[in-house]
C-alpha cells in the first residue's frame, strides 16, 4: 500500500544525525571538569553539549563553581550548550534552585523532572532522559508543552524508537548511544551507605569513583555501578553498530555520556560511522581499546536484557 | 480531642475473592488491575477481566466501598490501544477512579473520559509541589499517590502546598528507588516493570542448593543471595539482594524489610494525608484479610484519639522485619 502523500512528505528527514555529549553524571573535581570540557570544545566532533548537575543536589555548589567557565569555553569552540536540571527534586531548596536556574538562563534547558517541564511550559526546551517518554502519546504531549526534542529513557528499544520517529509529533529524538546507562534514582545515597555514612554527612565519597563504583554479585560477577543516589549499569552501552539504523529511523541526536576515557576519540568513531567513513565492526573494535573498565552492551535496543551484547544487524 | 474522620484505607486485591475479603475486612477502597500489561502487578493468574471488574464494583458499592483501577504502566509505543481500552472499560464497569502514570495516557483520559476521576500513580514519581500542580492543572488529577522516597516532614509540607489529596503507602513492599524511574529489573531480566508491569518476575527466579547445603537465589542468572542451610531464603527482589563492593558483602541498597507505618498514623493524619495504601495485589487472600483488618482497627483507633493497637502483622513482612522507610530521615 502506498502511504498517503502527506505521510511520505513527513517521512524522517534523511539529514545527518548529530552527536551530543550528555551531562557529566559523576562527581569530578573542578580542575578535571575544566580540562575535560576544554578538550571537548577543541577536539570532539559533537554538536551539542549538555552541562549541569543532574544527580545530586548536594553536588550543586561544586559542579556550578566551574559552570560559567565551561559554558564559555564550549561556546567559543562552536558547541551548542544545553543546561540540564536535577533528575529528582524533593525539597524547597532544590525547587528554588531549579526556578532560579530556569529564570536566569537564556540557554536551552533540558528538563529532567516534570516540575521543570511545568516551569518551561510554552518555552522551547528539551525533555530529558529522566522524564518518562515511552510512546507517541507522551511525545505529542511534550511537544504541546514546548519540547523540541526528547531524550529517550535508557530502556527504550528499537521498535519503540522507530514508532516514535514515525509519529509526526514534530519533536525530534535523542537516543543514549554510549556510556553506562542510568538505571535508577533514589533519595538514599548508596555510595554513602557503602562507606557507613548518612547522605547528610556523605563527605562526597562519590568523588572517589570517576566512572562509578562497581557492584558485583556474591559470585564476583560484575553487576551494577553506584554513583551516589544514582544506580548505573555496569556495562557500557554502545550503539555504534546500530548508529546507521538510528540515523535511518530519523533520530536527530545520539547521546554519548561523559566517562573518564578519551571522549574526543569516542565521538570521532561515532562520527565516522555515521558519515559512512568507517565500517561499524571496525569502529567497534577500536572503541573497545578506549574503554577498559567494563564490557559493552546494547540489549535494551534489541528489546533484550540491558546487560546483553547482541551481535548482528537491526531489523524491525 | 474531637473525633476525626479516619484515613481512607485503600487495599489491594488480585482476585475477586481477595476483593470481597478486603471489603469484608473493612476496606474503604479496593484497588485492582486488568489481567494484562496495563497494570504494574501483571503476574500470572492475577487480576480482573472486565466482567469480574463490573461484578467487583457492584459488590463493593453494595457494601459502601469503592473501586479504583490501576492502569499504571507506560503504553508501548506503536500500540497504545490496550491502555485506551482499559480506561474505557474501567469507566464502563463503574470504577470510582483510575490510577494513571503516563503523561500521554493522562492527556487521553482527561480528553476522552472527563467524568472519570483520575489519580496519579506512585509510578509517576511526583515528589514536589510543582510537579503535582502540573498534573492537577493539566489533567485535573484529584489525588496523588506519593513516592516512598519522602520523609514525614516533606509529606506534611507537600500536602499543605498542593490542591489535591495525598495517599501514602502504609504497608508492604518497599521500593527504595524513585518509582517508575527504575530499570534495574529490566536490565537484568529484559522485562520492564514500567512497560510489562512486573518487577523481579517469578519466571526468572531460581533457588539452587549447593554442596554443603548453601541455598542460592538467582534472578535471570545473577546471584542475589546465598544463605546457609536451614535459614529461609527470601524472594529475590533485585534491590533487596546481597552483593559485594570491593570484596565486602552487604545489602547494598536495602535489607529485606517491609514497610510498616502503623506507628506513624497519627503523624500522617496531622500531616493532612487523606488515604493510606496497602501494597500487595499479588498477595494471598489471608494477607489481605489480616492486614486490612489490622489497619482498619488502627486508623479507627487514631480517629477516636485512642492508642494504636500493637502490631500483629509481623508474619506478613519480609523476614519479619519492618521499616518506616524514607518517612524517617535517618533512612537516607
Amino acid at each position: 500500500m502506498t502511504p498517503p502523500r502527506w505521510n511520505r512528505l513527513a517521512m524522517p528527514n534523511p539529514t545527518t544525525t548529530q552527536l551530543s555529549l550528555g551531562p557529566l553524571l559523576f562527581n569530578w573535581p573542578p580542575e578535571r571538569r575544566v580540562d575535560f570540557y576544554r578538550r571537548i570544545a577543541d577536539e570532539a566532533p559533537v554538536d551539542t553539549v549538555y552541562v549541569g548537575e543532574v544527580v545530586c543536589a548536594k553536588r550543586l555548589p561544586l559542579a556550578e563553581s566551574t559552570l560559567a567557565e565551561v559554558i564559555d569555553r564550549l561556546q567559543r569552540g562552536g558547541k551548542t550548550v544545553v543546561l540540564s536540571t536535577l533528575s529528582l527534586i524533593m525539597d524547597e531548596r532544590e525547587l528554588n534552585h531549579l526556578k532560579a536556574l530556569i529564570d536566569s538562563s537564556d540557554l536551552m534547558i533540558e528538563a529532567n523532572d516534570v516540575s521543570a517541564m511545568h516551569l518551561l511550559d510554552g518555552r522551547p526546551h528539551i525533555a530529558g532522559p529522566f522524564i518518562n517518554i515511552y510512546n507517541e502519546g507522551t511525545l505529542a504531549f511534550a511537544g504541546r508543552q514546548g519540547a523540541v526534542r526528547a531524550v529517550l529513557t535508557s530502556e527504550v528499544n528499537g521498535h519503540a524508537i522507530a514508532a516514535m520517529a514515525r509519529s509526526n509529533t514534530g519533536v525530534t529524538l535523542e537516543v543514549q548511544a554510549f556510556g553506562r546507562l542510568p538505571l535508577a534514582l533514589s533519595s538514599r545515597c548508596y555510595h554513602a551507605r557503602h562507606h557507613g555514612l548518612h547522605r547528610d554527612g556523605c563527605q562526597f565519597v562519590c568523588g572517589n569513583d570517576p566512572d562509578g563504583l562497581t557492584i558485583e554479585t556474591l559470585d564476583g560477577q560484575p553487576f551494577l555501578a553506584l554513583n551516589g543516589t544514582q544506580t548505573l549499569s555496569h556495562t557500557v552501552c554502545s550503539l555504534l553498530e546500530q548508529a546507521g539504523a538510528l540515523q535511518n529511523m530519523g533520530v536527530s541526536h545520539l547521546r554519548l555520556w561523559p566517562h573518564d576515557v578519551d571522549m574526543p576519540a569516542v565521538a570521532t568513531l561515532f562520527r565516522t560511522v555515521l558519515d559512512g567513513r568507517t565500517e561499524p565492526a571496525d569502529a567497534a573494535e577500536q572503541l573497545s581499546s578506549f574503554v577498559g573498565f567494563a564490557a559493552f552492551a546494547n540489549g535494551f535496543f534489541f528489546a533484550r536484557e540491558g546487560h546483553r551484547f547482541v551481535h548482528g544487524p537491526w531489523a524491525e | 480531642m474531637a473525633i476525626t474522620t479516619p484515613l481512607e484505607l485503600v487495599c489491594p486485591a488480585g482476585t475477586p475473592a481477595a476483593l470481597r475479603a478486603a471489603v469484608e475486612a473493612g476496606a474503604d477502597v479496593v484497588y485492582v488491575g486488568f489481567r494484562d500489561e496495563t497494570n504494574a502487578r501483571n503476574f500470572p493468574g492475577l487480576n480482573f477481566s472486565p466482567t469480574e471488574l463490573a461484578e467487583g464494583v457492584a459488590f463493593a458499592h453494595r457494601h459502601g466501598a469503592r473501586i479504583y483501577v490501576a492502569i499504571n504502566t507506560y503504553p508501548t509505543a506503536g500500540r497504545p490501544e490496550a491502555w485506551h481500552t482499559a480506561v474505557a472499560r474501567a469507566e464502563d464497569a463503574g470504577a470510582d477512579a483510575v490510577i494513571l502514570a503516563d503523561l500521554g495516557l493522562l492527556a487521553h483520559t482527561a480528553h476522552r473520559h472527563p467524568a472519570l476521576r483520575r489519580h496519579l500513580s506512585v509510578q509517576a514519581s511526583a515528589s514536589n509541589p510543582l510537579s503535582i500542580r502540573f498534573y492537577a492543572e493539566q489533567f485535573d488529577v484529584r489525588r496523588i499517590v506519593l513516592p516512598r522516597v519522602l520523609t514525614l516532614e516533606e509529606i506534611g509540607r507537600l500536602t499543605r502546598q498542593i490542591p489535591v489529596e495525598t495517599e501514602v503507602f502504609a504497608f508492604g513492599g518497599l521500593c527504595v528507588m524513585a518509582e517508575g524511574r527504575c530499570a534495574l529489573s529490566s536490565y537484568v531480566t529484559g522485562q520492564s516493570p514500567n512497560l510489562n508491569g512486573a518487577c523481579s518476575p517469578a519466571e526468572f527466579v531460581r533457588y539452587d542448593q549447593e554442596d554443603g547445603g548453601t541455598q542460592v537465589t538467582r534472578l535471570a542468572g545473577f546471584t542475589l543471595d546465598r544463605v546457609p542451610d536451614g535459614l529461609p531464603a527470601g524472594y529475590p527482589t533485585l534491590c533487596k539482594g546481597r552483593f559485594q563492593i570491593a570484596g565486602r558483602a552487604a545489602h547494598v541498597f536495602e535489607d529485606p524489610v517491609s514497610l510498616d507505618v502503623t506507628g506513624m498514623i497519627p503523624d500522617l493524619v496531622a500531616a493532612g494525608v487523606k488515604a493510606l495504601k496497602i501494597e500487595g495485589r499479588q498477595r494471598s487472600r489471608a494477607y489481605v484479610t489480616s492486614v486490612v483488618a489490622a489497619f482498619r482497627a488502627a486508623v479507627d483507633a487514631v480517629a477516636r484519639n485512642q492508642i494504636v493497637p500493637p502490631g500483629t502483622l509481623a508474619t506478613f513482612t519480609e523476614g519479619g522485619r519492618t521499616t518506616a522507610g524514607a518517612l524517617s530521615r535517618r533512612w537516607k
